[in-house]
């Protein structure tokens, strides 16, 4: 049974006799065989939304109805791996992506290739949803585990032997219910778990300015407001390469093909710690900006799904949504062919609580199967003309539990990255001091609030600098200013590119921070000792500006001598 | 409308490109369609018309013999709407004939463009014949698998030392200039153009031009006259006393020319587009006759969408030799950055080239604005095995020096330079030396990297040695002039690459 197109406006196409039609339901139109999901239904005609270009479509082609909503086949074979905003891979796709192309769940890119099942439960057991079937080596840096889909439980009939089988194939029947290496799940249904959990541990992202700064702990969410030229994407990438996650779900939405080639061929050049490619703990989720709109605005929904599927096996993730803005703009252009009322600039009514339904996906959980582990949600905002009054920006700003805001200052002076400690904020940053108190760092919230307090002043001196002049100041407060000049260039700024500089251990971060708060407080006492402030000032900080540079990643112990040598040479300072 | 409005593609048959090589460029469809049921600003409604498919191309004749071509924005039910290229003066419903193509707009591409002078439709206006090529493809492409892309990583060396020195262009990246009216953002452009090269491999240049003013097309052609006898430009020429809905379609015919060059031919092809605020403009006066709900300014809400269509096709393919580089110009009107059609550029490319007016009067051409311009991509296409080992660091300290001389002078300008400290003092020097020694220069004098580079070092060496953080110990030591020496470039040792 079939319908017809009645009317085609960009990805907004209407269509008739499609009784009984559900909404969300698949649909596909046309001799291409476009996908489209169901977003109206009026009687037995309804509004489809087209996630492809729909040139050559025209009133009177057929409207397939496909009986279900939107999936993705989730399964082994997704790290180390680009999909489209569908889930479709495009590893494996042509050079120019055409219309054409097989949904998800039929991909035979991925259907016949073949895994490696070693089970681990056993026949004739109860078994309830969550718990692991077994497990697929080779697939990944995480171990990837096969689960009890959710909503199945009974008696384990049937596991299969150890050995090899597709994505497709039965692996296990549990209650007569055939269980499948891959299985398909409605991309915009969030996946279950036992229970949200309340404490909190910092997630470490290797990036100073936030771990000392403005931490964010796993499982909530974080936002990364900034104009064009702030180093949004950049920052994003840094955390994509050095958070200490198990898995990184990176999607690109409606940004730059340049920067996903980027993300993908740097990543697999990239080792972590333990020697893995970086890579193969990444799953790429690429809808450029070229490519359909509306398959941008489904990708978010993919994103997070992805980092549920690894959570439930008990993986802490990490979603990365470059950029929410993006994704918001779809969902207007949509509202508005759709004839729906505008809200604020355009965008539709719902944009808020769209936003707090997408953050609300970051969770600390108890999993189906008993586990522990989180899913981060990372969403850079760019707001229009640098506006942070606009809808986008300011929803975001009250459903994320740490915001990031990128200053064009700081920005344009070469200052990376450009977090500003004007706006930023990080709601949990007491309870993780707790945890730094009890994790052998008891010193982390008392640097902290030095380090926020002398930027705080150095800033309020700055703006009397420019109207009184610096010399005018007194030695106390000259010294405050260079102490955050110190703090900015030494501690704060981070070069992405630096062998040793682009991730920064804990104890690295800690052991620079004390290191820049030691020489303020020494100039302090030389400056009230009688020692000329210009003196201090035109001295060669250069062994604490070079020493983020100079040493690697963990080298803490290299710091704290490089430290007490420079204090005590400044100690002479006459 | 959207990003795909304009996105002519083979939906309901891939293999059209390979069907319409043997059907000439100018033929309709043989239905003629009289019913026009109304008109509206650049837009007929034509009814009738069911079968007609989203996003086709439309000829139609009007009574005196003359043809006009459109896009289908719509189709409902028996309704298509159209939008006219040439615009709708002069319709009469009942006096039209409206033929549909059967498919989205396809052009030829391949060599027969180079040394081509064509109107923003793509026809002649250089008294030759129409173009041909062995091959058509349709004018918005297809979007490129992100997964095919090659990062780029290897310098356009414009000759230009502002941009060569500190926002290196990169092949295949997209990078504009944001320009005010009155500032030489043309000439610039056309510097550009004129003497880019990518290291000794072919490189052609497309310039697409919107909304120009007809003194501005005559310097264009004046400008690039060499390129042009050497068969390596293609000009496409919309003044703005043409028809403003053709620029619609001008940019994409550029780009579809260009992918063919670069990704058939094997070329470095550099696509300019200039401007893109009048091209805006016209996307905004098709979506104000459809009446539909306005986003900031007046702009449609997928304003980004359409833009990002266009420089989303720069880039390199894994396995294919050339290169698609495009540098969009645009005026910023009032000089406003938050404009949405500057802002939405930023958002998309890989960084700005910034003029400012403030500069221009301090005597400097090209007059960049270097704190707020920044080439993304000029970190993989720069140093060692690029261009030369210091590049990026230089670029890094001069770039951080003039945004600690900017604040110094603003506080000369408060308390007087009397009153600065030594170091603010040093600082403003610095901008004064760097401004004159290393920015300014003739609009067609061609500076080498490594002129360029020992620029930058005689202007650093003003500053205190203590002040270099951001280069490395080893390269102050082997380049930085010593005090003694008044030409820095002695020091530059030989074998340096550039």
């Amino acid at each position: 049974m079939s319908g017809v197109i009645a009317r085609v406006n960009g990805p907004v196409v209407e269509a008739e006799r499609l009784p009984g039609l559900s909404m969300g339901e698949i649909v596909t139109l046309g001799p291409a065989r476009i996908t489209a999901e169901t977003i109206a239904i009026d009687g037995d005609s309804a509004v489809l939304q087209a996630y492809e270009y729909t040139g050559g479509l025209a009133a009177g082609d057929a409207a397939e109805p496909e009986g279900e909503q939107l999936s993705g086949l989730l399964g082994p074979g997704l790290l180390g791996n680009a999909f489209d905003g569908l889930l479709r891979p495009l590893s494996g796709a042509p050079q120019w992506l055409r219309p054409d192309r097989p949904g998800s769940t039929q991909d035979p890119a991925i259907l016949d290739r073949r895994w490696r099942f070693v089970p681990s439960a056993t026949q004739g057991t109860q078994v309830e949803a969550g718990e692991v079937l077994g497990t697929v080596p080779d697939s990944g840096a995480v171990e990837h585990r096969v689960l009890v889909p959710p909503g199945v439980s009974g008696a384990l009939e049937w596991i299969a032997a150890d050995g090899e089988t597709a994505a497709r194939d039965a692996i296990a029947r549990i209650a007569g219910r055939e269980v499948r290496l891959a299985e398909p799940w409605p991309l915009r249904r969030p996946r279950p778990f036992a229970e949200r959990l309340a404490d909190v541990l910092p997630l470490h992202t290797g990036q100073r300015v936030l771990d000392l700064l403005y931490p964010v702990a796993a499982g909530t969410a974080a936002a990364i407001p900034g104009g064009f030229g702030t180093g949004k994407t950049m920052t994003l990438q840094q955390i994509a390469k050095w958070s200490d996650a198990d898995v990184i779900v990176y999607v690109g939405c409606g940004e730059r093909g340049n920067e996903m080639a980027d993300v993908l061929t740097s990543l697999a050049e990239l080792t972590d710690r333990h020697g893995g490619r970086l890579i193969d703990r990444t799953v790429i989720v690429a809808n450029t900006s070229n490519m359909p709109m509306m398959a941008r605005e489904a990708s978010i929904y993919t994103g997070v799904v992805i980092a549920e599927y690894y959570r439930d096996m008990g993986h802490d993730a990490v979603v990365i949504a470059d950029s929410t803005s993006r994704w918001a703009e779809a969902l207007r252009e949509f509202a508005n062919r759709n004839g729906d009322l505008p809200a604020e600039e355009g965008y539709p009514a719902s944009l808020a609580s769209a936003l707090a339904a997408f953050y609300e996906r970051a969770a600390r959980v108890r999993t189906l199967g008993g586990q522990t582990a989180a899913v981060t949600v990372i969403g850079a905002v760019s707001p229009p003309g640098g506006d942070m009054t606009e809808p986008v920006t300011t929803n975001t700003e009250r459903f994320v539990r740490a915001l990031w805001l990128l200053d064009r200052d700081l920005a344009y002076a070469r200052h990376y990255p450009a977090v500003s400690w004007h706006g930023s904020f990080a709601r949990d940053v007491d309870e993780i001091a707790r945890w730094h108190a009890t994790n052998d760092d008891p010193d982390w919230a008392d640097r902290r609030a030095r380090a926020i307090g002398t930027l705080a002043e150095a800033d309020r001196l700055a703006g009397l600098a420019e109207v009184i002049g610096s010399s005018a100041l007194p030695g106390r407060e000259r010294m405050i200013l260079l102490g955050g000049r110190l703090l900015q260039e030494g501690v704060l700024t981070q070069n992405a590119l630096g062998a040793a500089d682009a991730s920064s251990s804990a104890e690295k971060s800690a052991a620079l921070l004390g290191f820049a708060l030691d020489t303020i407080d020494e100039c302090q006492r030389l400056v009230a000792a009688g020692v000329a402030a210009a003196t201090l000032e035109q001295w060669d900080f250069s062994p604490l500006l070079r020493a983020r540079e100079e040493f690697g990643p963990d080298d803490a112990a290299g710091i704290a001598g490089r430290r007490d040598a420079f204090l005590a040479e400044l100690g002479t300072a006459s | 409308m959207s990003e795909e409005t304009h996105t002519p593609d083979a939906g309901t048959a891939p293999d059209a490109a390979a069907t319409s090589q043997d059907a000439p460029l100018l033929t309709g469809a043989a239905v003629a369609h009289r019913d026009l049921r109304s008109v509206r600003g650049p837009l007929v409604v034509v009814g009738d018309a069911a079968g007609v498919g989203w996003d086709e191309f439309a000829r139609i004749s009007v009574g005196d013999g003359a043809e006009r071509h459109g896009l289908v924005l719509e189709v409902n039910r028996d309704l298509a709407t159209v939008q006219v290229l040439e615009g709708t003066a002069g319709l009469t419903p009942g006096g039209v004939e409206v033929r549909f193509d059967g498919q989205p707009l396809q052009v030829p591409v391949g060599d027969g463009w180079l040394g081509r002078i064509c109107n923003g439709r793509g026809a002649p206006l250089d008294g030759g014949p129409e173009v041909t090529g062995e091959r058509f493809a349709p004018v918005a492409g297809w979007p490129l698998n992100p997964v095919f892309r090659e990062p780029p990583d290897e310098p356009v060396l414009t000759g230009v030392s502002v941009i060569d020195g500190l926002m290196t262009l990169v092949r295949g990246q997209k990078l504009p200039i944001f320009s005010a009216a009155g500032l030489p953002h043309l000439e610039l452009a056309t510097q550009i153009a004129a003497q880019a090269s990518s290291q000794g491999r072919p490189f052609r240049v497309v310039f697409a031009a919107m909304g120009l003013t007809h003194p501005d097309i005559a310097f264009v052609r004046d400008r690039l006259e060499d390129r042009s006898a050497a068969g390596e430009l293609v000009l496409l020429l919309n003044a703005a006393d043409d028809p403003v809905i053709e620029r619609i379609l001008t940019p994409r015919i550029a780009l579809t020319i260009a992918e063919d060059l670069a990704y058939e031919g094997g070329q470095d092809v550099l696509v300019i587009m200039s401007d893109m605020t009048s091209y805006a403009e016209a996307l905004r006066e098709v979506s104000a006759a459809r009446k539909e709900i306005p986003a900031r300014r007046g702009y449609p809400g997928y304003l980004y969408s359409d833009l990002a269509t266009l420089y989303e096709r720069c880039g390199r393919v894994r396995g294919r030799d050339g290169s698609v580089t495009v540098l969009p110009v645009l005026t910023m009107p009032g000089g406003d950055i938050t404009h949405p059609v500057p802002d939405l550029t930023g958002y998309i490319t890989e960084g700005q080239i910034v003029l400012s007016a403030e500069v221009e009067a301090r005597g400097v051409y090209p007059p960049v604005d270097v704190l707020s311009s920044l080439s993304r991509l000029m970190r993989s296409g720069t140093g060692a095995g690029r261009t030369r080992e210091d590049h990026r660091d230089v670029a890094a300290q001069v770039i951080a020096a003039l945004a600690r001389a900017r604040s110094a002078a603003e506080l000369s300008e408060l308390i007087g330079e009397s009153a600065l400290g030594e170091t603010d003092r040093e600082f403003i020097e610095f901008r004064d030396a760097v401004e004159r020694g290393l920015f300014a220069q003739r609009d067609d004098e061609r500076r080498d990297l490594n002129d360029t580079l020992g620029r930058a070092w005689r202007a650093l060496a003003v500053l205190p040695k203590r002040e270099l953080t951001m280069i490395p110990r080893e390269f102050v030591d082997r380049y930085l002039p010593k005090p003694d020496t008044t030409d820095g470039a002695a020091d530059i040792p030989d074998g340096a690459e550039g």
